[in-house]
């Protein structure tokens, strides 16, 4: 039984190797552009849209706005980088339903490479929006004894990033073929369902984490006077 | 027992134990966070759509443990490094 799709290799020359992950992947960024591509080709403005430009704006608006709610204040220069995340891991998850698909996601070198995209990111981000010195200030904030501890936590909660998405897509995808031998009929067909469910909440998940982590990278230095006026809002008890 | 007879029984015991710890934990955690979340959804209605966001968010990640769990465990089961290595130690003599 395999883990992975990186286990089928289906090509191999020297050193190089094209597994069914590599594969995969490839074809399914070559669809999402080409799509793109096709529906960006007459974009109007006033008027009637067509339905697929529609759908493409909800997708962007819909990121852009829950980026906003996370605290990225500039989400439209954010949005290119995290929205390509959301949608390729969401396609990812949408796709398992086409009989015989692997998602590139249920490998860890695929969840592996998008977390390391993060990981690169998160510092450049940090660094052109608050300069080197004011991003490096931002590891010994609260205190400089909190320096090593800082530099833990973004290495472990890349692993986390990682691990995550992958344990979540390939438990789902092993859980169906499991079942697939035990009861063939109707139970894997929720179980898939249930993992369309898990797949797109994980996208959600990793755009959101990738998002807080950009958040606190860009904009450490700011005062939280949102925060308190909406604690004032929500709970009148408080500002009394 | 040989080596490989004490690596199986040690690997397939310990993802059990794996993955039976790793649940009931992460089980108790979601299950009061729901229960939580529950609560503040019956006394602030409007703020409904936070609550239900900052809810899944911190599923995921309480999930996430149990996740790392199943990771692990089957690892164990079907990846397991020192099992491979024995293997090709006594293929090898």
């Amino acid at each position: 039984m395999n883990l992975t799709s990186d286990q089928v290799v289906l090509w191999h020359h020297g050193f190089m190797k094209l597994n069914e992950t590599v594969v995969t992947t490839w074809v399914m960024m070559f669809l999402m552009v080409l799509g793109a591509k096709l529906i960006t080709r007459k974009l109007v403005t006033g008027g009637a849209i067509s339905r697929w430009q529609g759908a493409l704006e909800i997708i962007v608006t819909v990121i852009e706005k829950q980026m906003k709610d996370v605290g990225l204040d500039e989400a439209a220069k954010y949005l290119p980088f995290l929205g390509t995340l959301f949608v390729f891991v969401a396609t990812c998850s949408l796709c398992i339903v086409i009989p015989g698909f692997q998602p590139p996601t249920g490998s860890l070198s695929t969840t592996a490479a998008l977390a390391l995209c993060v990981f690169v990111a998160v510092p450049l981000f940090g660094v052109g929006e608050q300069g080197l010195a004011g991003y490096l200030k931002t590891y010994t904030e609260p205190t400089l004894i909190m320096l090593p501890f800082n530099i833990i936590s973004e290495l472990s909660r890349t692993l986390a990033l990682a691990v995550r998405l992958f344990g979540n897509i390939m438990s789902g995808v092993m859980i169906v073929g499991i079942l697939l031998t035990i009861t063939p009929f109707i139970f894997p067909i929720f179980m898939t369902a249930l993992g369309l469910l898990t797949g797109m909440v994980q996208a959600y998940i990793f755009t959101i984490l990738a998002g807080v982590y950009i958040a606190a990278a860009t904009q450490s230095a700011k005062p939280k006077a949102n925060l308190r006026v909406h604690t004032k809002q929500l709970n009148p008890a408080l500002s009394k | 027992m040989d080596s490989t007879t004490v690596i199986a029984v040690a690997s397939i015991a310990t993802a059990g134990l794996t993955i039976t710890i790793g649940c009931i934990c992460p089980a108790l955690g979601e299950g009061r966070a729901v229960a939580t979340a529950l609560t503040s959804l019956a006394q602030q209605p409007d703020a409904s759509s936070t609550i239900t966001r900052t809810l899944f968010v911190g599923l995921a990640m309480i999930e996430s443990l149990a996740i790392y769990c199943f990771v692990v465990s089957m690892i164990l089961i079907f990846a397991n490094p020192f099992w491979n290595h024995f293997i090709a130690q006594t293929s090898g003599k």
